[in-house]
């Protein structure tokens, strides 16, 4: 099975975020791989093993649409183990969720995957869009949230656990599709890929890391920059953040010396109870 | 410009919009006064037709698409009928609850329509101007979404819902048939409760890590119950299998803004925050006076939750005696 797996890198958000003047400093962000695309890389790395540790087959293919110093981030992608990785040159102020789609999907297109994995959100916008919007476009079934996918042994559907807000949905989708991964992905037994792995087949139960060994293969693997024109796509940003803003500050709370303060305070000052 | 679809999802009994919809049509009202033209909602499925009547209590015009091809809740069968109501409509805005349908078909609808969508819209400012959280809900953006049509999934908790009083006329629009492009909707495992839904509740309580163990959810459920509210978890609680993953709160999880909101043994990670941070009234336990939940709380009580529900619960009857 061939997978296209998405990467977009973003500002680590255990760091404070620097606002002024209406606009978001990242001069001074440390960058790393959206968590939910390291999810994605680890589920498309599962569909072309034959267990954990176990011999691999098809391929994995990362793309990012950023500046050229996501090579960084995806020289990390291949060190877990992706084959290897397109860079389609962009700066990021130029793009939003429609013209992202509309690039990965001229890399679809020139790449003819049987499955495209995307990470459900990016979490510095927290758009939630762009693996939705590329199906559409494609005119291909999608599967968003998932908990869990298994590959059928004949390669032509995927059947898949969504988390939705009344519990746990089950989907069937004819392959190619899309998909976007969600947290519990990355559960023990949340992926299999049917014609490789053996049922109640283990991984462990975290996104994999880079080895020494992945970290030294990653330097022989292929970073292709694919510039815009190439692709023929002009993207144009059809949503434009005009401000950033901090959001309002809670007014400041106090602390409570007992059950019986508390109690009272929630019924009194709050009616809240 | 043009009339705001609302996308309207359907009750379970099949009777009636969904309670987690109304927010969605009072964020259209507010943008149709920009946009000029009315509201019109739209309701999709197989025999919609008591939905639809209750959908026009809150709209002047419903669009009914109707048919046994889009019985399940399928993206690929759905996107293309909201698509199509914003053309029959002459809609120039779209607008649906962000659900974990609305933002699963929403996106598809907006790619079919060739039009900017914002996600997880908390205000609405003009025609094409609006308000959204960004990282985690650390920024609010004022975005302003171009191109035909204004695409926006709207924050449940930031919109009051719409009240009844239309008598809207009901179109009904029978769908032959839908392709589903290969995709099959095979069910869903929901854990019922009798508990109000979590994006609805006035008070939620949400137990994490430091509750240890599933079994003891039951005093926090003890204490929900006696505040009539519904029961939250943060990530680490859901993972571990305390709870069903579907009571996660959180920036991944379901976002909430109760009147009452009471974490215990929480730590307060920003992925939680983001999820409950609107709450009117923010209440922590928890035993380490460093835990970041405190700098969010209106009234944080430094305590081992084994001490303090209890004590806590005792207290609440006291009050309701
Ligand atoms: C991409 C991403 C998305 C995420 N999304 C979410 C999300 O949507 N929701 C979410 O919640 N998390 C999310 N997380 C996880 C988040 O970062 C935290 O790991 C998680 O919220 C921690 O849960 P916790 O507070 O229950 O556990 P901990 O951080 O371990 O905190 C446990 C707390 O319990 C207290 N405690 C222990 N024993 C007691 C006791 N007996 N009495 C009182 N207090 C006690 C401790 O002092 C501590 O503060 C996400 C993480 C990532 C990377
Ligand atoms: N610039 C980008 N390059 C590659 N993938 C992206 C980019 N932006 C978004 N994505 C993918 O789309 C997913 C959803 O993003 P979003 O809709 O922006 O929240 C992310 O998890 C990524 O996998």
């Amino acid at each position: 099975m061939k997978i296209l797996v998405t990467a977009k890198r973003v500002p680590n958000p255990e760091q404070k975020l620097k606002l002024a003047g209406g606009q978001i400093d990242l001069s001074g962000a440390s960058w790393q791989v959206n968590t939910f695309d390291e999810y994605a890389v680890e589920t498309a790395l599962r569909l072309t093993e034959k267990g954990k540790g176990g011999e691999r087959a098809g391929e994995v293919v990362v793309v990012s649409v950023g500046p050229k110093d996501v090579a960084q981030q995806l020289r990390g992608v291949l060190a877990m183990g992706a084959d290897r990785a397109i860079l389609v040159g962009a700066e990021d102020a130029a793009l939003d969720a429609d013209s992202v789609a509309r690039i990965l999907k001229a890399v679809v297109e020139r790449e003819k995957p049987d499955l495209v994995v995307l990470g459900k959100q990016t979490v510095d916008g927290d758009s939630n869009q762009v693996g939705q919007i590329l199906a559409g476009l494609l005119g291909w079934p999608q599967a968003t949230f998932l908990a869990s996918i298994r590959a059928a042994a004949d390669g032509k559907s995927a059947t898949v656990t969504r988390e939705v807000d009344a519990g746990v949905e089950e989907k069937r989708v004819r392959l190619p599709a899309v998909v976007t991964v969600d947290l519990r992905i990355i559960g023990k037994k949340a992926v299999r890929n049917e014609a490789l792995a053996p049922d109640g087949a283990e991984w462990d139960e975290t996104q994999r890391y880079a080895s020494l060994k992945g970290i030294m293969a990653a330097k022989k693997k292929e970073i292709k920059e694919v510039p815009l024109a190439e692709l023929g796509v002009a993207p144009a940003p059809l949503l434009k953040v005009k401000t950033y803003e901090a959001p309002p500050a809670r007014k400041a709370g106090i602390k409570v010396a007992s059950v019986e303060e508390l109690a009272s305070k929630l019924h009194n000052e709050a009616k809240v109870i | 410009m043009g009339a705001v679809v609302v996308f309207c999802e359907v009750s379970d009994d099949g009777k009636a919009v969904r309670t987690s919809s109304l927010p969605a049509l009072a964020a259209g009202a507010e943008l149709a006064k920009h946009h000029g033209g009315g509201v019109v909602a739209v309701v999709v499925g197989n025999g919609v037709g008591a939905a639809a009547a209750d959908a026009a209590k809150y709209a002047p015009k419903v669009l009914a698409f109707d048919g046994a091809g889009l019985a399940a809740p399928l993206a690929e069968t759905w996107a293309p009928q909201l698509a199509d109501a914003v053309k029959r409509a002459g809609a120039t805005a779209l607008v649906a609850t962000a659900t974990s349908t609305g933002k699963d078909v929403l996106p598809r609808a907006a790619a079919l329509l060739g039009a900017g969508m914002a996600s997880d819209v908390t205000g609405v400012l003009g025609a094409k101007e609006l308000r959204r959280p960004a990282y985690a809900g650390n920024a609010v953006e004022t975005v302003e979404v171009g191109g035909p049509v204004v695409v926006a999934s709207v924050r449940q908790s930031a919109f009051p819902p719409a009240v009844a009083g239309a008598a809207g006329a009901v179109e009904t629009v029978a769908v032959a048939a839908a392709d589903a492009l290969g995709a099959e909707h095979l069910g869903v495992h929901g854990t019922k409760s009798a508990r109000p839904e979590l994006g609805d509740a006035k008070v939620v309580v949400s137990g994490g890590r430091g509750m240890r163990e599933g079994a003891n959810f039951k005093i926090l459920e003890e204490l929900t119950d006696l505040l009539g509210g519904a029961l939250g978890a943060s990530r680490a609680a859901a993972d571990a299998g305390m709870v069903p993953n579907d009571l996660q709160v959180g920036q991944t999880g379901k976002v909430v803004a109760p009147n009452l909101y009471i974490a215990v043994a929480i730590s307060g990670a920003i992925q939680h925050l983001a999820g409950m941070k609107g709450s009117k009234v923010i209440v922590a336990i928890n035993k380490d006076p460093e835990a970041p939940i405190f700098q969010v709380a209106d009234y944080g009580l430094v305590a081992t939750w084994e001490q303090a529900v209890p004590a806590l619960i005792a207290e609440v009857k006291k009050l309701k005696a």
